[in-house]
Parts: structure tokens; C-alpha cells; sequence
């Protein structure tokens, strides 16, 4: 894959965690900026007056919430070295350069053309730590909101009140064997052609529930009909030791 | 029940833990994480004296002041001393520590303030003085100094407003003058031993203290007893004879000899002067009369240009800026600029991880069309805005205020500017100024009307903005003796500005509230007295009150009246030449007699050249320190305006009476 052809756009996953989670998305972009000039990465810029590098999100983590799989996507200067060789040394020099809690976790050439990450990504799988209900009473209304076909919230958008069915965006909700993950239950949220935010499914869930720990685990994107991870991780590299304790 | 054995102490209390929880539920929660880069974690032991650092304003506001980041720097790097940051919480988090019992803590390793040493406060606005007794209190010591016990932190503070401890004097342990690059190492020694001690007492707090007012620069106003005659203040005077009667700022004299931050902080969310920050040079000799910054940091040190070149590359590859202020109170006579501008910018574009994308601002220009050409040098894209500070609309009142820029440098300058590319101009103007006119303040409308005329020869869509600020006098300046104008005056010129800029839809006109300035006035000039009135307002909830949408006068009229005192004497009364000021045991180094003698010259309406390239008027700054300016070219820089290196008799209609000034006798040091 390197060489003069190689593309020059990298595709990015990385985590965060610990007390960094509690920065903006948009604070995250600029960490990301700075991080890249500091490693002396060659990255593209935009024309214009105000030249800015050419780095795209994919879906935003509300501030708060940790992550095991955020991604971004970077152009290179198209003389630099693309491909493999760039993936290699991206990781090794960016992630000294990233705060404590932001950690490249791996890196992929990206096709020329390929689908945009707010394009791809069809859904996110979170886990989720809760108060507020025994756990009867969380499996209760987890199996209550999973035999429902509908449930209808009120929600406002641009200062009008929007009326929406969320439960076409539940795709998958269980209870987590206790050890098996960052929390105590599962959910898989679709974020196309809406997202749901795992804050809107914990309201609709019981207003009882509080969020203690919320962790973005999985992208998943749809390739030919099948789901398939964004960046999947060798096995060994999902049991980091920041998935199991929080790095703070 | 005052002390605490030392071996009896909680051991140090995990406030992350506890805080983390209820960060999800305050807004902007990253202001309370640290983990910027540059920040330490330092490891606090028995014989390290530890230093929490604590700007009394929200994190945004604080995270960038470069005293704090120098002098945590400074103390991290020594080996008896340990220092990290605080800001003030902002009120919705305050509500969560006040209801959880969660201590104010500091950024970095999340300690609670209490277990700290000294808590020291950077002051550089009066209207943070409640926000000072606010944090004092979350970190769960005693607002007033006389209350604490011997185990309580020492509470101290620097800065500029801390020229006039008075207003503050009852919440201060200690207060540091000057600059603080080689004070705090010595106070550091002579807090090393109270430390050590295993029992600390009131006795070996006093014992502290009073060794602290031995340190120069270093103010102890428990040590000092005041004398008023009715509302008269008599004297202020050490109750001790081995304590100074007159407190001299601190100054160092090189300062290329401290070249901080070397670590400057990068934070990890948005921040005012979100850049990389190089200080160019310390002191300013312009002598305008209004400005205490300018007067109380004599003599100019500048810093050799080669290390501001080191500082900028190193700085610019450590912390990822794209953008570098070089820094001083008027980077545009700074001897070595062009140069300097030069190499930044060229070497930006060589090299190759910068993309030739670093911009380099100078917050405060010179008004001239040179400091103009020297932006255009510098911002060779982003050309928006272009910030120049007449201060007043007529030559009459500059020549007062000793702001000496004819009208046809701003027209130059502005003329110049929109003439390469920049559509938008900010003038910043001061009102209220001594023996000020109608006229005088309505020239301000002219100055900026004539400003869009130019602006319209080049672009239709130029824009003005003019912004006004009410004038408060200032300790150590010619105009610590001038009345300030009243609200309702302010109001007036104010109302006078608005009709005058109607109807001009390029010229926007802004101004500072006037009941903030007159608040402001009260502390600018106030005596101790006025500590039950911070006390009250702030027990009143009165905090962040230099944030409009916090500010309430109401609070501060009510406290005064409860307190028996008259906003009108402190604030609106001129002040005779014998009157003892409540900041005469202070020295910045200025001469009282000289800056009286400055003062007849501004009613006099003489301007005072710059000392820099011209004979010495003996100020005191130099010769009481036995230090010299330190600046690289003997000869103004080019197109040097506001007096210096310019004719002020040549061109049209320059009505300037341009005395060399004679010396005005040493006086009493």
C-alpha cells in the first residue's frame, strides 16, 4: 500500500477516557490540532485565509460520556508518505503529543472517495452504569422497553416541539452479565437516519435511572448488509487496562 | 482550640473522587480537570513549602495570566517548594461544593486548598476582591486574617491592584509587590522553618509573619497600625520597629535572566488569549498619566532579542500554537521588532511542520501608520481587525493625559490600515478625564467619524468601533489626586456619545457600565475601611462582580451605608498635595513630589517625553533602585510617534508645547 498512489488519508480510532472526558467535542478537535503540530505530522491544510488542517469527526461523544472507539479521519500532504508506513509512525508519534485518556488505538489507510465517518457509521454499541433502580427493576423495564414497538417522546428542536418514535433507534438492549463490561447494561443506537442519544434511552428507560458511566464501545458501519466495526480491534487490544478502570 | 497538632491531620483528602461525580451536571466541567499540557504534578513532602496559585476569576479567564504560569514554574522548579493552580468556581459549581462539603481543590493534582501552605492570589482587577474572600472561604479558612489560627494556610496576593492593599488588608496575610520572579524563592526560605515545625501556633504565625514583612517587597498589614482623624486617615505605621515603615515594590533587573514560562500552559479547552504568550519586555516609559501599569513597572527591562526568538520557536514546537502575542505594555517600541516580526515569520514558512501558518499578534500598538506596516508584515492572511487606543478625541485631553499621537498618526494609521486589506478598526477611549470637556468628549465621535470617512475611500463595508470607558484614578500616577466623575457624569457623557454616533451605520460605539466604574473607584483609592464593605457584599452573594450579568451596585451602596462611609469621599473628592494616601507606607519606586509635579503639568496641559531616548526627569524608578533601563537601541525606534522621534512642532496645526522637562529635585525616597 505505500508509494507514490498510497492514499493520503488516514483513518483514526481512538479512546477517551478518564478525567479528559469531561472536554467538548469541539475542545477534542482542537486538542487534536495542536497534537498533530506538536508531532510534526504533515498535515494537509485548507486554502484560504484562514488555513485550518484538514481533519474530519466522526460523530460527537456528549461531554461526559468515555469512549473505547472514537474515530477521525486525516488528510496528509500529498508529499508525504501515505499508506502503512504512515499508519505506523501516526500512532508511535501522535499519542505522546495527546493528554492522558486520548489514546490512538489504531490507524488505517483511507480509500480515496470513501464514505465520510457521519456517513458511514450506522450505529454505536454503549454500555452504561445506573442508579437509581434494582436490578429486577432495571431488567423489568430493559425486557419492557424491548417488547414495546413504540415509544413516543416529545422533544424540542429548533425552539418547536417535535414529536418522534425512538424505539426504531433501539437496536439491541440487554443487562451485562456482571464483569463482562464497563457497566451494567448494553444498548445498540442507531445513528441513522436519527441518533439517539444514550441520555434521550435512559429518560425513556425509567425516569428513576441515573447514567453514573457512559461508554461509547463499538462504530459500527454496514458493508454489503452486514454490520461490520469501523476499525476492529485485535482481540487483546479490547481488554486494555483502561477498559476496565477509568484512567482518572 | 487554635492548633492542630500537624501529625493529627486528615491525610490528604481525594477530592476527584469526590467532585467527579457532579461534574456531568455543571457547565463546561473540563475547567476543573487540569491534565493541560505544561501542568505538573508535583510531589508535596514535609520540607517542601507548598504554594496554591489562585486566580480569583473563572478558569478561562485565569488559565492564561502569566504571572501565575511563571510563577509556578519557578517554584516547581526548587527543591524546597511545591505550587499548583486554582481558579474560582464558577456559581454552579460552587453550589455543588458549598452542598456536597467539597473544598476548593487545586487543577492539578485535585488537593484540597486547605492542606496547601500559602494560597496566593493574583489580583488585576479591583472587582474580583469578593471573588478572593469567596475562594478563601470554599477552601475552609477564615476570611479575615485576624480569624485564622496558627494550623490555616497564609493567604496572599500580587498583582497590580495589591499597589492599594488597604481595601483588602483584613483578608491578606501577606502581600507581594513587584515582581514576584525572585520574592517568592524568599519567602519560600522563610516559610521553610514555620513549616517544619510539628505544632504551629498563633504565636509562631505572628513570629512568620513579622519575619515575612522583612522581606523586601513583601507587605505584612497586621504588622501596621492605622491612624484616622474622623475621616481623615492620619498615618499608617508599623506597630514594630523592625518593620519597615515604607514597603518597596520588588524589581528584577534582568530580565532575560528568566526566561518564563518555559512550559507555557496549553489547555485543553477554550481560554481568553488561547496562544503562545512571549514577554517582550517589562516597564513602560511613555508616561501616560492615566495609566498605572505604565508607572508602577519602571523601569523598562527588555529582553534580549535573540532569547525572544529561542522562546518563540521553542514555544511555538512544544506547545502546538499557530499563534504568538508578544507581550508588553507597547510591543511596538520593543528595539529589536522588526527583526524579530521578521524571523518569526519567515521562519515559520520554512519550516515545515509549521505550514508558514503562525500569526503573530501585538496586543498593544502603537498608534502610527510604521506599527501598522509592521501588522501587515505579521498577518499576511487573517487581516479582520486591527485594535489602536487614542484614549481621548482631542489633542487638548491627550496632551493631558500625556498620550502624545497627533491626529494624523491615528488618520495614518487607520488610513493605512484599511488601505492593505483590514475592514474593521477598534479605537479604545477613556472618559472622564481630568478638566475634560464637553468638547473634549465629543471629539471622541469625531475622531471615529473622520476614521469611517477614510475607511469608506477604500471599502464600503468598513467598520468603527469605538469603546468607552469611564476613567478611574490610579494609585502611583500623576492622577492618584483627581475626583473621578460621578455616575450620573459618566451617564451624561455617555448619553452626549450615543446621540453624537447615531445615525452612522459603520461607526459602532461601546461603553463600560458606569456603576462598575464607580465601584471600581472605591477600591482603586480606598482605605481599610472599606473591608467590611467586600465583606458584606460578598456575604451577600456578590461575587464575580466584573461579570455584567453578576454586577450589583445595589450591594455595594447598601454595604457603604451600613458601614457609615460616603461613596462621594472616596471616590469623587479631589485630593490635596498634603493628604496622606492610604497607599503612602507602599513604594513603587515613583517620587511623590514627581508625580505631583506631573499632575500641575497635565493641568498645565505640558506633555512629558519618553525617558528611553531622552534625558532623565528623575521619576525615582531607576535611580532610588540603582537600575537602568535595559534597552538594546540607544535611538527611538523608527517611526516613533507620541513624542518621541518625531518633531511635534513640524505639520499642520500641531498645537504642542513639547517642554524638555527639568528634573524635579530627588526628593524624599
Amino acid at each position: 500500500m505505500s508509494g507514490p498512489t498510497a492514499p493520503r488519508k488516514l483513518r483514526v480510532r481512538f479512546t477517551k477516557t478518564g478525567k479528559v472526558r469531561f472536554t467538548s467535542h469541539r475542545d477534542v478537535a482542537r486538542i487534536w490540532e495542536r497534537a498533530l503540530r506538536r508531532a510534526g505530522l504533515p498535515v494537509a491544510y485548507s486554502e484560504g485565509f484562514s488555513p485550518r488542517p484538514r481533519l474530519s469527526f466522526g460523530l460527537a461523544l456528549s461531554t461526559g460520556h468515555e469512549s473505547l472507539g472514537e474515530y477521525l479521519d486525516v488528510n496528509l500532504r500529498e508529499d508525504a508518505p501515505g499508506g502503512d508506513v504512515a499508519c505506523e509512525l501516526f500512532a508511535l508519534q501522535v499519542n505522546p503529543a495527546l493528554p492522558v485518556g486520548l489514546e490512538v488505538q489504531a490507524v488505517e489507510p483511507l480509500a480515496a472517495g470513501a464514505d465520510s465517518l457521519q456517513q458511514a457509521v450506522t450505529s454505536s454499541t454503549w454500555h452504561f452504569e445506573l442508579s437509581g433502580l434494582s436490578d429486577d427493576a432495571l431488567a423489568a423495564a430493559i425486557a419492557r422497553t424491548m417488547a414495546t414497538d413504540e415509544i413516543v417522546v416529545t422533544r424540542e428542536r429548533k425552539g418547536q416541539e417535535v414529536t418522534e418514535d425512538i424505539r426504531p433507534c433501539i437496536l439491541a438492549l440487554q443487562v451485562l452479565p456482571p464483569g463482562t463490561g464497563c457497566g451494567v447494561a448494553e444498548a445498540e443506537l442507531a445513528t441513522q437516519p436519527r441518533s439517539l442519544r444514550p441520555a434521550e434511552l435512559v429518560d425513556a428507560l425509567d425516569p428513576a435511572l441515573h447514567a453514573d458511566r457512559v461508554v461509547r464501545m463499538h462504530q459500527w458501519t454496514l458493508v454489503g448488509g452486514a454490520r461490520q466495526e469501523v476499525i476492529p480491534l485485535p482481540p487483546a487490544a479490547t481488554l486494555a487496562p483502561h477498559a476496565q478502570a477509568r484512567a482518572s | 482550640m487554635a492548633t492542630l497538632d500537624r501529625d493529627m491531620r486528615q491525610p490528604t483528602r481525594d477530592i476527584w473522587t469526590e467532585l467527579e461525580p457532579h461534574l456531568a451536571d455543571v457547565e463546561k466541567p473540563a475547567r476543573y480537570i487540569g491534565l493541560e499540557l505544561g501542568a505538573q504534578t508535583p510531589e508535596h513532602a514535609p520540607h517542601k513549602v507548598s504554594w496554591l496559585l489562585t486566580y480569583p476569576d473563572t478558569y478561562e479567564v485565569g488559565l492564561p495570566n502569566q504571572g501565575l504560569q511563571i510563577l509556578y514554574e519557578i517554584l516547581n522548579e526548587r527543591d524546597d517548594a511545591v505550587a499548583e493552580r486554582s481558579y474560582a468556581p464558577w456559581t454552579d459549581l460552587e453550589a455543588v461544593l458549598r452542598r456536597e462539603r467539597i473544598p476548593l481543590f487545586s487543577v492539578d493534582t485535585h488537593r484540597a486548598a486547605g492542606e496547601f501552605d500559602v494560597l496566593a492570589f493574583n489580583l488585576s482587577a479591583e472587582l474580583t476582591f469578593t471573588n478572593l474572600l469567596n475562594c478563601v472561604d470554599l477552601a475552609g479558612i477564615p476570611v479575615r486574617a485576624r480569624d485564622r489560627h496558627g494550623d490555616h494556610p497564609l493567604v496572599a496576593a500580587g498583582g497590580h491592584c495589591t499597589y492599594n492593599p488597604e481595601p483588602i488588608a483584613d483578608f491578606l496575610d501577606f502581600v507581594v509587590l513587584g515582581d514576584g520572579e525572585e520574592a517568592v524563592g524568599d519567602i519560600t526560605e522563610v516559610l521553610r522553618e514555620w513549616k517544619a515545625e510539628s505544632r504551629r501556633t498563633p504565636e509562631s504565625r505572628h513570629n512568620v509573619l513579622r519575619e515575612l514583612s522583612h522581606v523586601e517587597g513583601v507587605y505584612v498589614p497586621s504588622m501596621y497600625e492605622v491612624d484616622y482623624d474622623g475621616p481623615v486617615l492620619k498615618a499608617v505605621r508599623p506597630r514594630y520597629p523592625d518593620v519597615p515603615a515604607q514597603v518597596e515594590k520588588r524589581t528584577i533587573a534582568d530580565l532575560g535572566q528568566w526566561p518564563y514560562p518555559r512550559n507555557q500552559l496549553v489547555p485543553l479547552t477554550e481560554v481568553v488569549h488561547d496562544r503562545l504568550n512571549v514577554e517582550v519586555f517589562r516597564g513602560c516609559t511613555r508616561g501616560c498619566r492615566f495609566c498605572q501599569a505604565g508607572m508602577i513597572t519602571r523601569p523598562v527591562r527588555e529582553r534580549p532579542a535573540d532569547q525572544v526568538r529561542t522562546m518563540v520557536q521553542e514555544g511555538l514546537r512544544r506547545t502546538g500554537y499557530d499563534e504568538v502575542a508578544l507581550t508588553s505594555l507597547s510591543t511596538a517600541d520593543f528595539s529589536g521588532i522588526e527583526g524579530v516580526v521578521k524571523s518569526i515569520v519567515d521562519g515559520s514558512s520554512d519550516d515545515p511542520t509549521s505550514c508558514g501558518n503562525v500569526s503573530v499578534s501585538l496586543p498593544s500598538l502603537r498608534v502610527d501608520a510604521f506599527t501598522v506596516g509592521i501588522a501587515a508584515q505579521i498577518q499576511k492572511a487573517r487581516r479582520t481587525g486591527l485594535t489602536f487606543a487614542p484614549e481621548a478625541g482631542t489633542w487638548r485631553m491627550r496632551q493631558i493625559i500625556n498620550k502624545l499621537i497627533r491626529e494624523e498618526d491615528l488618520y495614518g494609521a487607520v488610513d493605512s490600515a484599511f488601505s492593505q486589506g483590514w475592514r474593521r478598526v477598534k479605537l479604545y477611549f477613556l472618559t472622564g478625564l481630568p478638566s475634560e470637556t464637553d468638547a473634549d468628549t465629543l471629539g471622541i465621535v469625531d475622531l471615529a467619524r473622520n476614521c469611517v470617512e477614510l475607511g469608506k475611500k477604500h471599502n464600503r463595508n468598513v467598520q468603527v468601533k469605538a469603546s468607552v470607558g469611564g476613567f478611574v484614578p490610579k494609585p502611583f500616577t500623576p492622577f492618584q489626586w483627581f475626583g473621578q466623575n460621578t455616575v450620573a457624569e459618566l451617564q451624561r457623557k455617555v448619553g452626549l456619545l450615543r446621540d453624537a454616533a447615531r445615525g452612522s451605520r459603520q461607526l459602532q460605539l461601546t461603553w463600560h457600565d458606569p456603576k462598575a466604574t464607580l465601584v471600581e473607584g472605591l477600591m482603586s483609592r480606598g482605605d481599610r475601611r472599606l473591608g467590611p464593605v467586600i465583606e458584606s457584599v460578598w456575604r451577600q452573594g456578590g461575587t464575580f462582580q466584573e461579570w455584567s450579568e453578576h454586577f450589583d451596585l445595589a450591594l455595594w451602596e447598601k454595604a457603604m451605608a451600613e458601614a457609615g462611609l460616603e461613596p462621594d469621599w472616596y471616590v469623587h473628592r479631589h485630593r490635596t498635595e498634603d493628604e496622606v494616601l492610604p497607599w503612602d507606607h507602599i513604594s513603587a519606586g515613583l517620587h511623590k513630589d514627581f508625580l505631583w509635579q506631573d499632575w500641575q503639568d497635565a493641568l498645565a496641559e505640558v506633555g512629558l517625553p519618553d525617558c528611553r531616548w531622552t534625558p532623565c526627569y528623575d521619576c525615582g524608578a531607576c535611580t532610588g533602585y540603582g537600575i537602568e533601563h535595559v534597552v538594546a537601541s540607544p535611538v527611538p525606534p523608527a517611526g516613533g510617534s507620541q513624542g518621541t522621534g518625531q518633531d511635534l512642532m513640524r505639520g499642520t496645526g500641531v498645537p504642542v508645547a513639547l517642554t524638555t522637562k527639568r528634573p524635579v529635585g530627588v526628593g524624599t525616597p
